[in-house]
């Protein structure tokens, strides 16, 4: 047990090192004098020479990582060059609100997509699994910041029900907070219903067709109580586990969400920052969201070895 | 590679699986529909030049914002373009985009992929943990990232999309070759005293072909999707430009005035996409040996 966790952090942290150098060479990426790049419109060289000291960029490019990952480890990722905010800070502001929309999106999206995956298994090669099947590929197909402008057109410019952009905190009115949200959530959680809906299916598929399946058929249970108990039940670990490694594309998509609602979460203080070339921001929400999807893919294998006695016994 | 050659050894499966397939793929329904919709919009790309329709960046101050009519059939823009002819021009940059950043996403993992699964112990766990930590970074997370570090531009955007999406094919490729590289004719191979890079080009090469090509074409359909979606935030296609995603970025700020603007360009990514995706889902089934 112990030394499957261990062995599992054993390619987290070197994975977690690579993310970390990968950032810290994006800066390197930049055109030019990173200094003068940095030092932003008025180029004043006591502001230059400052930045250079500041960033140690006269020193070798190892020991400029070590720096800036010294710095990284004691949370320190950098001043926003726009709000001379701690990076860190800013990050932790916004994070809560892409939090609740990424709530409530995968619960938007297993509310749809496991049903329909369910109901399309069951229902293998009729006309419901056809359409279900459509259904899913459209939703994976329609780009979302497409589908939120629709939306957008449909339900808040012609039929006035919900508002096209806002937020609010759900402690502070909660109503208010549900009803800016509901519509951004849907939108996130379009592409993962139809992801979950398939891969609902064919692990519904795959249980259908075990042996313990027909034995509660055989013994006379009822269909319904077979695909519930008996098979859905077996199903789910696959697609729970799925879940967490959809969390990355949950975050990407979250960037293009925010952006049309003007959501003041995670995602918009990406795309801020790359229009203010307010780019240790950028390099800190590229650095939390890889480290966010290592942490939550180790949380999800553990688990997923926890709660599976094969495998348990396999090591 | 010569005929005296192939006939010493058996050949890995994926040639003689070609017409099969290819028979398959064609009693496919929606897989000819989605090769159809594809096949549609590559031509009008193409033939943009020739057809008959009005300049995609010619302004016209007395059409501005104009809904569509026989005129101009799509409507006009805020500048009073012709969307019609701007759609057409735009399904370029977008299948450009798509194609370019997969063809590197898979010049560059698919030789990775082949060393990493082949010659295994260190290389492998060096390229192996490289692509974790890729795979780690979120696909429009990185793409945009890169994107405001290189600075926005179509070419910028095509290899951000390339170096977020390579990952998925180092693993594919490594994966594949792992599992057929202790079959009898890899080892055969081997025992006759074939080289690696022979054994690799002639032995392995063609067992990565079938799930690399349908990983290729459902990824052409992200690419598109990812290419509209930095459009979108303005660090892809550059304005004049004509692209889907620019497109719908103008389009948002005039949906009371001028929805129009909205629909054609996300119906268009809309169809593209699903054309490329119900493509590659007909050759996954096609080319899958196991539903025979």
């Amino acid at each position: 047990m112990l030394s499957y966790i261990v062995r599992r952090l054993a390619i987290a942290v070197p994975t977690l090192i690579l993310v970390s150098i990968f950032v810290f060479t994006l800066q390197k990426l930049l055109p030019g004098d990173p200094a003068l790049v940095m030092a932003g419109e008025d180029r004043d060289p006591a502001a230059i020479a400052f930045i250079r000291e500041k960033y140690h960029l006269n020193e070798p490019i190892l020991i400029q990582y070590a720096y800036w990952m010294k710095a990284v480890l004691q949370g320190d990722m950098g001043i926003s060059l726009r709000t001379n905010q701690p990076v860190l800070g800013l990050i932790g502001d916004k994070l809560p609100v892409t939090i609740q929309l990424a709530l409530m999106a995968i619960v938007i999206a297993f509310v749809i997509g496991v049903p329909a995956g369910i109901l399309s298994a069951v229902k293998k090669g009729t006309m419901i699994d056809y359409v279900a099947n459509i259904v899913a590929l459209s939703g994976l197909s329609v780009p979302n910041f497409w589908l939120g402008i629709m939306l957008i057109l449909l339900v808040s410019v012609n039929l006035g029900w919900l508002p096209a952009s806002g937020y609010e905190s759900p402690f502070v009115d909660p109503l208010r907070s549900l009803k800016t949200m509901i519509m951004p959530a849907f939108v996130l959680g379009t592409s993962l219903a139809a992801t979950l809906m398939r891969h609902t299916r064919s692990a519904m598929l795959g249980v259908m067709k075990a042996d313990y399946v027909r034995t509660a058929r055989a013994k006379g249970v009822r269909e319904l109580a077979v695909i519930i108990k008996h098979a859905f039940r077996n199903a789910l670990l696959p697609i729970v586990t799925l879940s967490a490694l959809l969390f990355g594309e949950l975050l990407g998509g979250a960037v293009l969400t925010e952006q049309i609602f003007t959501i003041p979460g995670f995602g918009k203080l990406i795309v801020d920052a790359v229009f203010t070339r307010d780019y240790a921001v950028v390099q800190g929400v590229v650095l939390c969201a890889a480290a966010g999807v290592i942490l939550i893919n180790l949380v999800a294998d553990v688990l997923y070895f926890l709660v599976n006695p094969r495998i348990r016994s396999t090591l | 590679m010569s005929a005296t050659s192939d006939a010493l050894l058996p050949v890995a499966g994926t040639y003689r699986t070609g017409s099969r397939a290819w028979r398959k793929l064609r009693t496919n329904k929606s897989a000819l529909f989605g090769f159809t919709i594809v096949t549609f919009f590559i031509v009008l790309a193409l033939l943009a030049p020739i057809l008959p329709i009005d300049d995609p960046a010619a302004t016209s101050w007395s059409a501005v914002r104009k809904a569509p009519s026989l005129d101009h059939l799509m409507g006009t823009d805020e500048i009073g373009r012709d969307i019609f002819s701007r759609m057409i021009w735009g399904a370029r940059a977008s299948l450009i985009a798509g194609v370019i950043s997969v063809v590197m996403a898979v010049s560059i993992g698919v030789p990775f992929g082949l060393v990493a699964g082949y010659f295994g112990g260190w290389i492998d766990q060096g390229i192996s943990r490289i692509t974790d930590a890729l795979l780690a970074m979120p696909f429009l997370i990185l793409a945009v990232a890169l994107a405001a570090f290189l600075g926005p531009s179509l070419t910028n955007a095509m290899i951000a999309i390339g170096l977020s999406a390579m990952p998925i094919f180092i693993r594919l490729t490594r994966g594949q070759v792992l599992s057929v590289k202790t079959d009898d004719y890899v080892e055969g191979a081997r025992a006759i005293g074939l080289t690696d890079l022979a054994i690799i080009l002639r032995y392995i090469l063609p067992n990565v072909f079938a799930p690399v090509l349908v990983q290729a074409t459902l990824t052409i359909a992200t690419a598109i999707i990812l290419e509209a979606a930095l459009s979108f935030l303005g660090l892809g296609q550059q304005p004049p430009a004509p692209s889907w995603g620019s497109m719908l970025n103008v389009a948002k700020n005039f949906l009371t005035q001028a929805p129009w603007m909205a629909w054609w360009p996300g119906a268009a990514i809309f169809l593209v996409v699903l054309g490329f995706n119900l493509l590659g889902d007909g050759l996954r089934d096609a080319l899958d040996p196991r539903e025979t």
